[in-house]
């Protein structure tokens, strides 16, 4: 049938064969993907992405950037070494961009965000956001006082209003955007002046950014809204450049008699600039640490929760080791995998005799049994971990009997709960199933000849177990002790209920930090170094033990 | 059958009986004795106890009652590994977790025996099996005929007095199976081990023997070299079991002696030998074995019992023909002859005379 060219073996349609039998096994392989499509689809939705995001949100912090951007930009010029805190330029740009963050309400979780790594920025940008408009009232009142036509909303979408500003009013509109997650598509109904955003840059930044939140966020017409405590502040800064106070001496559009009346009352407005207005609003705007912080903290890719998550933290001086006090989660670590290894080894010691009886009793017998190894998984966790709670409290039933029976005192009865060894007892009966069964599925398959075989041979008893029937059903407990290892060190219920502080692991910390203190980033940090201790010790095993030596059965 | 007190008895079962329900007996009433050095083959269909007693040989299984005796002494209360019998499994029994040396190497471990004699001892029970080359692989690696003979090898290695094998070569296709026959007979006279061997194919039974006993329902039903057992049946089970046999049925008509004329129940009546009837009028069965039985009238005596036969089938065999006959109603009669030069090939539908020396013809039991 075939026929050999040149050393290519050729099919019979003189193809070669090679190709023919590719073409050949083609279909069956598109046949086999579309059978797995469904799962693969669903894994991949459904495990893939999830731990992807994970592995992303760790290290993620767009926030600041995004909220802050007029700061972020600004402050890369600022040495923190210096002990100074940043320019006025800086501070005008917080105001600017942390006005426009209070009224998305960002700014609060802003403060949430870079209260992680130093406290007290929290309770400092939410008091702050409180008192933004006091801050711009210091330039608006004043101005009012110059020229009344400042107080009507009419007047000021005239004067910042004209043509080919459009560019200018998209990019506000992206930063926007960008902080809120929304598109704020839509239509503003202002187009800002090309000539006053020369002018007056930071007002046509202030003015823009307050019409398209009252357009877009709040629905309403830009020029029958009077505008926000921001754009007088932002005048006000505009009022400080001589390039600006030149401009409005030779302008002539709408608004030029009040602006060129307030150029002549300048006297009359603030001296300070906005740093001092900050810092008179709260110390800490003017303390370098807090700066130092924000800097840190200012590129959209940090390592901050990742340096948390092992007790360390960035300062300006580079990666230190966090105070004693403060380290939690190496020790945590270190605690979770003991913990897991003492729970793996106890699974084993009391599974392995279980799971030789039910591969050796007979069938009638060792169903029985099977069912009782079963039973626990088809009760609630928490009705088993609660019953726990019931047998090894100090007025529990254990105690109870101990101090009935006389081994214990009744002043000093065991203290089994709230503590590492109430974990222990209560997850190692919890994961037991997880251990017996791959025991019993590789028990079964090593047959009772080999006994035979080596007591004829002249083993002991002991002998024979441990030289023949032992190496045998090594991938077994290989199997059961990855499984119970890996349940094990992901567990959190369980500890958390019956662990007390010292049997907690770090999977309870990081459900605290999901559903209680709300640190995502820092909580997938220590989801993503627990993956990698996990994927670690698999390796080792693999090298070690060799992974084709686990069997789960057959 | 058993002749139980002998001196020079080396194996020996008293009375021995086995129940495993406290309802039913597998084993009932067993007597055996077996010098030293015999090879003895338990030869019987699956559930006819033959595999229990050697369990109970072997100490895996206690006797429910009776006595097991080795050497003079009684091991019913001795624990398998100090019985120091070597065995060869059904299904080999290698440690899949040692190599084929280790393997070897474990029952002189065991006996802590030091590494060099142990080395030399496994290299000289490889070589006789001719494995030598094998000692580092494991037994995965290894064909079904090469684990065979490494079990064979690891069974022997310690020089046990007595070694049981339990169906070993079950498992091998028919020209191994046969190569394998020859050379545990061959290794186990050269070494003058005591054998007990158990299967449930009758020409490795007949093969490999000194003597073979025959167990059916938990009893041995005859206990005789193959010769012996072939050509003397005691009774119907073991004619049928052992061989191809041919049964006619009918009713002692005349016993004088050690022949008798049985009347079968189509009316015709043939001589055979008495085995165990007794008494006239009682029924029986008659066996003949296909090759006895002969169709060419000159080779026949001249006052022998002839009876008409029809021919249904003629198979050819190459060596042998086989031919299918009706003969007194039983439309399952054989006949085997010769691949002579001048023997006739018979042909379906022919009518022919059949017949048999006296002494071939058995009477046994109903």
């Amino acid at each position: 049938m075939s026929d050999t060219t040149d050393g290519l073996v050729l099919a019979a349609d003189g193809r070669p064969l090679k190709q023919s039998l590719r073409r050949a096994l083609l279909r069956q392989k598109i046949r086999a993907l579309m059978l797995i499509a469904p799962l693969l689809l669903f894994v991949v939705v459904t495990f893939i992405v999830p731990i992807l995001s994970m592995l992303f949100r760790s290290v993620e912090n767009d926030i600041v950037p995004v909220t802050l951007p007029g700061v972020v930009t600004e402050l890369a010029e600022w040495d923190s070494s210096t002990g100074e805190p940043p320019s006025e330029e800086v501070f005008r740009n917080l105001y600017i961009d942390l006005f426009k963050a209070s009224e998305a309400k960002q700014h609060t979780r802003l403060g949430t965000r870079l209260n992680y790594e130093q406290t007290g920025l929290s309770s400092l940008f939410r008091t702050t956001g409180r008192s933004l408009d006091d801050i711009g009232e210091e330039w608006q009142d004043p101005l009012e006082d110059i020229d009344a036509n400042f107080k009507d909303g009419a007047f000021w979408f005239e004067m910042m209003s004209g043509s080919d500003g459009d560019t200018f009013l998209e990019q506000r509109r992206d930063l926007l955007a960008e902080m809120i997650g929304e598109s704020m598509a839509g239509d503003v109904g202002f187009v800002p002046s090309e000539q006053v955003a020369k002018m007056l840059p930071w007002t046509s930044r202030a003015y823009a950014d307050f019409a398209i939140w009252t357009a877009i966020a709040d629905n309403d017409v830009v020029a029958e809204e009077d505008p926000w405590e921001a754009v007088y502040g932002a005048l006000g800064m505009d009022l400080t450049s001589p390039d600006t106070i030149s401009a409005i001496g030779s302008y002539s559009g709408p608004g030029a008699e009040a602006l060129q009346a307030a150029v002549a009352n300048l006297d009359h407005l603030p001296q300070d600039g906005f740093r001092e207005a900050f810092a008179a609003e709260n110390g800490d705007w003017v303390s370098p640490d807090v700066w130092a912080t924000i800097k840190l903290y200012s590129p959209s890719v940090t390592p901050g929760y990742f340096l948390n998550a092992i007790d360390m933290e960035l300062t300006p001086d580079g990666i230190e080791q966090k105070p004693e006090n403060e380290q939690i989660y190496t020790q945590l670590f270190i605690r979770t995998l003991i913990m897991a290894l003492i729970i793996t080894a106890s699974c084993i010691v009391l599974g392995y005799p279980v799971a030789w009886l039910l591969a050796n009793l007979p069938m009638r017998t060792s169903s029985i049994l099977m069912i009782l190894v079963l039973l626990p998984f088809w009760t609630s966790l928490l009705v088993r971990t609660s019953a726990w709670k019931v047998l090894l409290q100090q007025q529990g039933v254990i105690n109870e009997i101990l101090v009935w029976l006389g081994f214990v005192n009744d002043a000093d009865r065991l203290i089994l709960m709230n503590n590492a060894t109430g974990t222990v007892i209560a997850m190692t009966h919890i994961l037991l199933p997880f251990m017996v069964l791959p025991l019993y599925s590789v028990m079964k398959t090593v047959p009772p000849s080999y006994l035979r075989a080596a007591k004829s041979l002249g083993a002991t008893n002991w002998t024979a177990f441990w030289r023949v029937y032992f190496p045998q059903s090594v991938p077994g407990i290989g199997a059961g002790s990855i499984l119970v290892f890996i349940l094990a060190i992901g567990y959190y219920i369980t500890p958390e209920i019956v662990g007390g502080t010292s049997g907690v692991f770090i999977s309870n910390r990081i459900a605290y930090h999901i559903s209680s203190s709300l640190n995502w980033g820092l909580a997938a940090a220590l989801g993503t170094i627990l993956l990698i201790v996990v994927l670690g010790l698999y390796w080792c095993y693999d090298r070690i033990v060799g992974i084709d030596n686990v069997k789960l059965g057959g | 059958m058993a002749d139980g007190a002998s001196n020079d008895a080396f194996v020996e079962f008293e009375r021995v009986q086995k129940s495993y329900d406290g309802e039913t007996l597998v084993v009932k009433d067993l007597n055996l004795s077996m010098p030293k050095g015999e090879f003895l083959t338990m030869l019987g269909p699956s559930g006819s106890g033959k595999t229990t007693c050697l369990m109970m040989l072997a100490g895996f299984e206690t006797a429910t009652h009776g006595d097991i005796r080795l050497g003079g002494i009684s091991i019913n209360n001795i624990p398998p590994h100090k019985r120091g019998i070597g065995m060869v499994f059904q299904n080999y029994a290698l440690f899949p977790h040692m190599t084929i040396a280790e393997n070897l190497a474990f029952p002189l471990e065991v006996r802590k025996l030091g590494k060099a004699e142990r080395e030399e001892k496994v290299k000289r029970a490889l070589d006789m099996v001719e494995m030598g080359d094998f000692g580092g692989r494991r037994p995965a690696q290894l064909s079904g005929g090469q684990q065979q003979r490494v079990a064979l090898a690891r069974a022997l290695v310690f020089e046990p007095e007595l070694v049981l094998m339990d169906e070993p070569l079950g498992a091998l296709d028919k020209q191994l199976r046969e190569k394998m026959q020859f050379e545990i007979t061959y290794l186990a006279h050269q070494l003058g081990i005591t054998t007990v061997y158990v299967t449930h194919d009758q020409t490795e039974a007949l093969t490999m023997s000194d003597r073979v006993a025959v167990f059916d329902d938990g009893r041995i039903q005859q206990l005789a070299p193959p010769d012996q057992l072939y050509e003397s049946p005691e009774n119907s089970f073991v004619a049928q079991f052992i061989g191809e046999n041919n049964t006619l049925e009918g009713v002692v008509k005349e016993i004088k002696g050690d022949t008798c004329v049985i009347e079968l129940d189509d009316g015709e009546v043939i001589d055979a030998v008495p085995v165990n009837v007794t008494k006239v009028g009682e029924r029986t069965r008659v066996s003949i074995r296909p090759e006895r039985v002969e169709y060419n009238r000159e080779r026949l005596h001249e006052d022998a019992h002839t009876l008409k036969a029809e021919v249904l089938e003629f198979i050819y065999m190459g060596d042998i023909f086989r031919t299918r006959l009706r003969v007194a109603g039983n439309s399952d009669f054989i006949i085997k002859t010769r691949n002579a030069p001048d023997q006739v090939r018979l042909k379906p539908g022919q009518q022919i005379e059949i017949g048999w020396l006296a002494e071939d013809c058995r009477a046994l039991d109903a």
